[in-house]
């Protein structure tokens, strides 16, 4: 049966901008060294193996998933932030239903995670971990606390400025995203490789959350708007 | 000009070393995709992912994506007139352990059309620490016929296309291995999709 012809509709997803995401390979990131690939990737036509994806439901959040304030005895210390925004996709149509899991630092920098040894208090009523479905029109929301910066040992006083790791589902395999939410007006960005890079000024520039005085709610918890995009099919298909 | 700007996709940044507390716990891990009840062959594959160096990553994670028996993707833009498998899920998530490895337990996959018909075949995104964007492979199978008509192969120069053959354990039927080899004579093919 190898030379059955099966034509089945596939709509390609657009193509990634140069110098709007980081090469594999950047030299003063030094772990890309030994695990960038060495060889030219392989360029390949989008068949219905790229362009479908796995779809989550609200079935894989519980409630309070995404508040990160609320899932200890106590209020974990540190400065109470809400961060929320709109995921969207590359022809501007909001992205319904992506899951989106975020995990970060205590105000203090630290990881609950055994292979974090800076020494730096772990919070007993932080986690920093967390997850939440966008709603119709895209929307997510957060509420949590503002991470800390931290040493790393890339090279001689290096430390990685305040940031929330985001991983985003969107319609297709190739639509997935793992990224880095910052804060605006960080000193450090001039000096931390992962965010350098990213050869376009202004894509970098996206990974910086805004103050968003809207969301700031008086006398409780300060707002940052961060949104995402995700790549979309190359056109917009015909809806009946 | 500016809304076409705004609209340029996010980028990426690398998913670090401490994801573990979200991503692979032991909740949010699928080291399971096919239900028991899900018709085909079952079969157990097992990943390493190596660096430059040949060393194992005890600090990966391995999302998968495939298709099931009958070559269906479980997802509303597969336009094909058949159902989804009931009990399949299609969508699998593994963090490698300390010795640098994971195990998935699937079935194999149908053939998925696309002008000709593809060859059985897993898609896989690997992330880690020291990666700024995930790499997309795809694994497919050793010895099967289809491989030799397959369209994507076939964009591959032969003497490379071996790096994306799972291969067979003769002693354990049903057990298959990986090697995602990030760099070396034996770097894995890898995609831009």
């Amino acid at each position: 049966m190898d030379s059955v012809t099966t034509r089945v509709p596939v709509k390609p997803y657009i193509r990634l901008p140069k110098g709007s995401q980081p090469p594999s390979l950047y030299e003063p990131y030094h772990t890309t060294l030994k695990r960038a690939p060495l060889k030219p990737l392989i360029v390949v036509p989008h068949t219905l193996s790229e362009t479908t994806g796995p779809i989550f439901g609200h079935e894989k959040v519980g409630e309070k998933d995404n508040d990160l304030t609320c899932q200890h005895a106590g209020e974990p210390i540190g400065e109470r932030i809400i961060v929320s925004g709109r995921v969207l996709d590359s022809n501007g149509r909001p992205v319904p239903n992506a899951l989106i899991e975020i995990w970060q630092t205590n105000s203090a920098g630290r990881y609950k995670h055994i292979g974090d040894q800076h020494p730096a208090p772990l919070d007993p009523n932080f986690s920093g971990a967390g997850r939440t479905i966008t709603d119709e029109q895209g929307a997510y929301q957060f509420i949590t606390i503002k991470p800390g910066a931290y040493p790393w040992f890339n090279h001689y006083n290096a430390w990685r400025p305040a940031h929330i790791h985001f991983s985003i589902f969107g319609t297709a395999f190739i639509s997935r995203l793992v990224t880095q939410m910052y804060f605006p007006g960080d000193p450090l960005f001039e000096y931390d490789p992962i965010f350098q890079s990213i050869p376009d000024e202004k894509a970098r520039q996206r990974l910086i959350s805004k103050f968003d005085l809207e969301t700031t709610r008086s006398q409780w918890a300060k707002g940052f708007k961060f949104d995402i995009v995700l790549r979309g099919p190359e056109a917009i298909p015909f809806e009946s | 000009m500016r809304a076409d700007n705004d609209l340029v996709p996010t980028p990426s940044q690398t998913v670090g070393p401490f994801f573990k507390i979200e991503l692979t716990t032991d909740d949010h891990c699928v080291r399971c995709i096919a239900d028991p009840q899900a018709r085909g062959e079952r079969m157990w594959i097992t990943f390493r992912v190596l660096d430059g160096d040949g060393v194992p990553l005890n600090d990966a994670m391995l999302e998968i994506w495939q298709a099931d028996s009958n070559g269906k993707y479980n997802h509303p833009d597969d336009p094909q007139q058949k159902q989804v498998d009931s009990g399949w899920i299609g969508f699998g998530r593994l963090g490698t352990g300390e010795d640098g490895s994971c195990v998935l337990e699937t079935i194999k996959p149908g053939r998925v059309p696309n002008g000709t018909l593809q060859a059985p075949h897993l898609t896989v995104a690997v992330f880690a620490r020291g990666m700024l964007k995930q790499l997309y492979t795809r694994v497919y199978f050793a010895g099967d016929a289809a491989n030799d008509n397959d369209p994507i192969l076939h964009l591959i120069a032969p003497d490379r296309r071996g790096t994306l053959m799972a291969q067979p354990d003769r002693a354990h039927p049903g057990h298959w291995s990986f090697d995602v080899r990030l760099q070396g004579d034996r770097e894995t093919v890898f995609f831009d999709v």
